[in-house]
């Protein structure tokens, strides 16, 4: 299992890119996070996410 | 009169208000935008969603420097994830940090706050920090590599005013960087009174999205941070401690 924005998802094995694809991310309006790490976005289709990972996917919303 | 604009980060504005981007609808963003005559807009970071149809960044005018914040940290070291992540979403190296463990009256950590700052600015970022007015803290922002210092004027959200006037002065006074009131400032008058003291510019949110007609109010704080900055640069005239002075000639009276 791999948690990503908190919740345990079945996407050990997938890399990133391929992960972003299924759950119809945006990729150019998000950044990821992996185990604490930013994942540079050149990178997206060669990292693969591994059981036990913790990814966070954030974007920009309104703010103060 | 030649030009006045503010400089942070190397990068130069002609406005003076900052603007908030929360609790309206992105419908508003852009009339906001440009009834504000704003040049800086914050923005947070939260976890995406998928499918998203509307992202902010297709609301906010080309040209516009955002400026996201870091809020929902309770301490440094989340402020700096949260940072770096705002970087990695491609929209330049601007940061407000802001830092609270109190969840009731929403106050900065100002200890957590100089930490922060001095790893981001380390990193490149133009860090702008969000803090409770404090000569000492300021000082070491300034020392942490701060590009502006930003004291808050009463509670978030608060639309309350200058409760910390006084303090905001002698940040003002003491500091040498761009003094930029944040938090709490509520009408156009209280913006223009900061601006008349000095401060290099007001960020307001809740004033906007908490008035009537969003737009109008954008274009109200405008106008009074452009008074504010332009009696400042005149100097105020001065106030008598007692009695009366004369406007009018005190000769010639039509009478004997």
């Amino acid at each position: 299992m791999v948690k990503i924005n908190g919740r345990d998802e079945n996407a050990a094995g997938m890399t990133i890119e391929e992960y972003l694809k299924k759950t119809d991310y945006d990729p150019k309006r998000i950044a990821v996070e992996r185990n604490g790490e930013i994942v540079p976005k050149a990178t997206y289709n060669n990292v693969t996410l591994c059981d036990g990972d913790s990814v966070e996917i954030v974007s920009f919303v309104g703010g103060g | 009169m030649k030009d006045d604009n503010l400089i942070i980060g190397g990068k130069e504005f002609s406005s003076r208000f900052i603007l908030g981007s929360g609790k309206y609808s992105l419908n508003l963003i852009e009339a906001a935008v440009k009834d504000a005559g704003a040049e800086i807009i914050t923005l947070a970071v939260r976890r995406a969603n998928t499918k998203e149809q509307e992202n902010i960044l297709d609301f906010i005018p080309k040209g516009v420097t955002l400026l996201p914040n870091t809020s929902g940290a309770r301490n440094a070291e989340e402020a700096i994830r949260i940072a770096r992540l705002a970087r990695e979403l491609g929209c330049g190296d601007f940061v407000k940090i802001e830092i609270m463990r109190d969840a009731k009256y929403l106050l900065p950590d100002n200890q957590e706050t100089i930490k922060a700052t001095e790893i981001l600015a380390k990193e490149g970022f133009v860090v702008l920090p969000y803090m409770y007015p404090d000569l000492n803290v300021a000082r070491d922002l300034v020392n942490a590599g701060a590009a502006a210092v930003m004291p808050l004027a009463s509670p978030i959200g608060s639309n309350k005013g200058l409760a910390t006037k006084d303090f905001i002065r002698i940040l003002i006074d003491e500091i040498d960087l761009p003094i930029i009131v944040d938090a709490g400032i509520g009408r156009p008058s209280q913006a223009c009174e900061a601006m008349e003291m000095g401060a290099a510019a007001i960020m307001a949110n809740t004033a906007l999205a908490t008035a009537g007609d969003l737009p109008l109010m954008a274009a109200a704080f405008r106008q009074a941070i452009e008074a504010g900055r332009k009696a400042y640069l005149s100097g105020l005239g001065r106030v008598l401690t007692r009695g009366a002075s004369a406007s009018d000639p005190l000769t010639g009276f039509l009478r004997d």
